[in-house]
């Protein structure tokens, strides 16, 4: 039955391509704006390493002045200071575990017609690889030996092995980075999480860096610090350091735990921790150990941001209006149609068969509108990149699920909107209409 | 067998109340052709509606077939309808935007029967009614007769124990009328009970039995009477 009403609902439509067309173009302009809001963000809360999101935590312990909180209400820094980086790894109380922070410096190709360029570093420990999981072109992350011995390895990003080595495998070759020469030990494939959970300090959608070193290089090459720096104090003196040493929070430190119910013994480990720097006279604030696994540390740091949920609430409500205007084209349809729905009443149509009968005819307005929408919401995202450009790399592809979700949507709302008029359509008094047709 | 007990219908609005039946008493035997006559907005469309299950009633018994109709959900009327009943309208009630062959299907879609058995119910629906060569045509391809035809050949595929028919030749001359009793009064000869509501005295004359309804009341006409006359003498009333 259901292609027998699919085919009167194509005789249907066909016969009033005015009224059908204003229905598509109603559900199409609806879900093109829902879909666009929707789309990104979704993509800005998507899960972005949904193998292993439950077991990877961000750690936050509170450093912060005893006069007044990071954050209100009484929340700990969202970073953690060189100290904690790298005495929290050190101490090697989870599965794995990576302390991180960014730096910069310039890299000098070989090939005499390529210039010096300023690059962006990732400096982290040898778990980050095995954590995060960035897939690897050639060779593989540095070993924990070599965080120990601070040898001058790094890791490439496709971008700046193409940039460097033309695309060639550079494993064993060097690298020279701010007068240092490092080994190259692995290239990255391409690899953009979006978002950029691990360091959401200099922005949750921001590209990911050009190369990777050891973390211990920072203290023993001096490396400058890029991305947020933030103190609550001065710096005793004006010394690299003293700034190492300091309580200024700038580099990120994550765990991973084989059971995520590991977390209460690390959380008694920091609690620990944190009682002994209290001893030496560090963390005057109470105890505020936090652990938060990634989808709970998106939401914790807001990542989808407010004036795009708001967007999204105010696409939604514009669906409602168009979803309002399709009941009124709709009812205008069905009126039109009386005679239609009474004779076939008459006949041994059932409430309930028409009801199938002409939601069927809805759901293929539905389809159509949904591809109409899906269209209009591709231009919408690529109206949207044109606009803001790189920023929204990576958050404005419509992928399958979005497709499927835009004609989910057009089909589920159409039928709402079909629900009304064909209900009152179906109610009429057959009598009256068969009579007077 | 349609059997009305004491039935009664009432319109109401906010201020007005209109008895449309009242102690309404009518036995139809298998076979029968009941010609239904009365003067204007005396309830003959009404107890046809409420006969055809298209309309309910407040107060007494409708027994069709020998089941008692009342309680009868949406879906049990419908399928008693679609099985039971056919309809031929006035103004034929085609769907325009299908072909005979389409309109002559809808009730059987309803029915549940295969394509192979639809298919033949409608090739002999419309061979009864003499168009069985017209099936790809359009109802604006045909006369008035023609069509009424088709609503007929509708009303005959699903082999209903009745068939309601309300003003079948209001909409046609007299002619074109003439072929569309013929060809009820075969079906009727071929088993069909049929029960035809009409204002034309001429036509009811053809029917084996008569009523006449009266202020939604019904009185069995006897043979002979002269329908005309008891319409001229109800209006003067």
């Amino acid at each position: 039955m259901i292609a027998y009403y699919g085919r009167l609902a194509l005789l249907s439509l066909k016969k009033n391509v005015l009224l059908t067309g204003l229905m598509i173009a109603a559900i199409g302009l609806g879900i093109g704006a829902a879909m666009t809001t929707i789309t990104v963000n979704y993509l800005m809360s998507a899960d972005p390493i949904p193998n292993k999101s439950e077991r990877l935590f961000a750690v936050q312990v509170d450093n912060w002045s005893p006069n007044e909180a990071y954050d209100e209400p009484n929340l700990p820094p969202d970073q953690v200071t060189w100290l904690e980086a790298t005495q929290l790894t050190e101490a090697k109380m989870a599965y794995r575990q990576a302390g991180m922070g960014t730096s910069y410096g310039v890299i000098e190709p070989k090939g005499q017609d390529q210039k010096p360029y300023l690059a962006s570093v990732r400096i982290t420990y040898a778990d980050f690889f095995p954590m995060f999981e960035p897939p690897f072109l050639y060779g593989s992350g540095w070993t924990a030996q070599a965080d120990e011995a601070r040898e001058l390895v790094i890791v490439l990003s496709k971008e700046a092995n193409n940039e460097i080595f033309g695309g060639a495998n550079s494993v064993g070759e060097t690298v020279t980075f701010s007068g240092n020469v490092f080994r190259v030990v692995g290239v990255l494939d391409e690899w953009e999480p979006k978002p950029k959970f691990f360091d959401l300090a200099t922005g949750a959608f921001n590209d990911m860096e050009d190369v990777y070193m050891p973390y211990t290089l920072k203290q023993a090459l001096e490396l400058d610090t890029s991305g947020n720096n933030n103190c609550w104090k001065p710096i005793a003196e004006e010394t690299f350091q003293a700034f190492l040493n300091s309580e200024c929070v700038n580099s990120q430190f994550w765990v991973e735990f084989e059971d995520p119910d590991d977390k209460h013994a690390y959380l008694d480990f920091l609690h620990n921790y944190v009682a002994e720097q209290k001893q030496l006279g560090r963390f005057p604030r109470e105890q505020n150990n936090r652990l938060h696994n990634v989808m709970e540390w998106l939401e914790y740091q807001e990542v989808v941001a407010d004036d795009a949920q708001m967007m999204m609430y105010m696409a939604l409500m514009f669906l409602i209006v168009c979803l309002l205007n399709t009941i009124a084209l709709l009812l205008a349809k069905f009126t039109g149609r009386f005679g239609e729905i009474a004779l076939r009443r008459a006949v041994g149509a059932s409430r309930r068969t028409l009801m199938l009968h002409y939601s069927v005819e809805a759901a293929i307005v539905g389809v159509l509108g949904g591809l109409v929408g899906l269209i209009l919401a591709w231009l919408g995202l690529q109206g949207i990149s044109a606009l803001y450009g790189d920023s929204t790399e990576g958050l404005t592809s419509l992928d399958g699920t979005m497709i499927a979700v835009g004609f989910a949507l057009a089909i589920v709302s159409s039928i709402l909107a079909a629900l009304y008029p064909t209900w009152r359509a179906c109610s009429i008094a057959p009598a009256g209409q068969l009579k007077t047709q | 067998m349609l059997k009305m007990t004491s039935v009664r219908k009432t319109f109401r609005t906010d201020t007005i109340e209109t008895h449309a039946l009242r102690n309404f008493d009518l036995q139809v035997e298998e076979g029968d052709f009941v010609a239904v006559t009365g003067p204007s907005g005396s309830g003959k469309t009404t107890f046809l509606n409420v006969a055809g299950l298209l309309e309910t009633f407040d107060e007494g018994d409708y027994q069709l077939d020998g089941k008692s109709v009342q309680g009868m959900n949406d879906r049990q009327l419908a399928q008693l309808r679609n099985e039971k009943i056919g309809f031929i309208f006035q103004s034929f009630n085609l769907l325009p935007d299908l072909n005979l062959f389409d309109n002559v299907d809808v009730p059987l879609r309803y029915r549940g029967f295969n394509s192979a058995e639809r298919k033949q119910r409608i090739e002999q629906a419309l061979e009864t009614v003499g168009l069985a060569n017209r099936m790809g045509h359009y109802p604006a391809q045909l006369s008035g007769g023609q069509q009424q035809r088709v609503a007929i050949a509708r009303a005959l595929a699903g082999s209903p124990r009745f068939l309601l028919a309300d003003e079948p030749t209001g909409n046609l001359d007299s002619n074109m009328a003439s072929g569309v009793l013929d060809l009820l009064s075969e079906i009727n000869a071929q088993g069909t009970t049929i029960i035809m509501v009409t204002h034309d005295p001429s036509l009811a004359q053809r029917a084996q039995r008569n009523i006449f309804v009266r202020d939604g009341q019904v009185t069995e006409v006897q043979t002979g009477t002269n329908i005309q006359e008891l319409l001229q003498q109800t209006a003067q009333v």
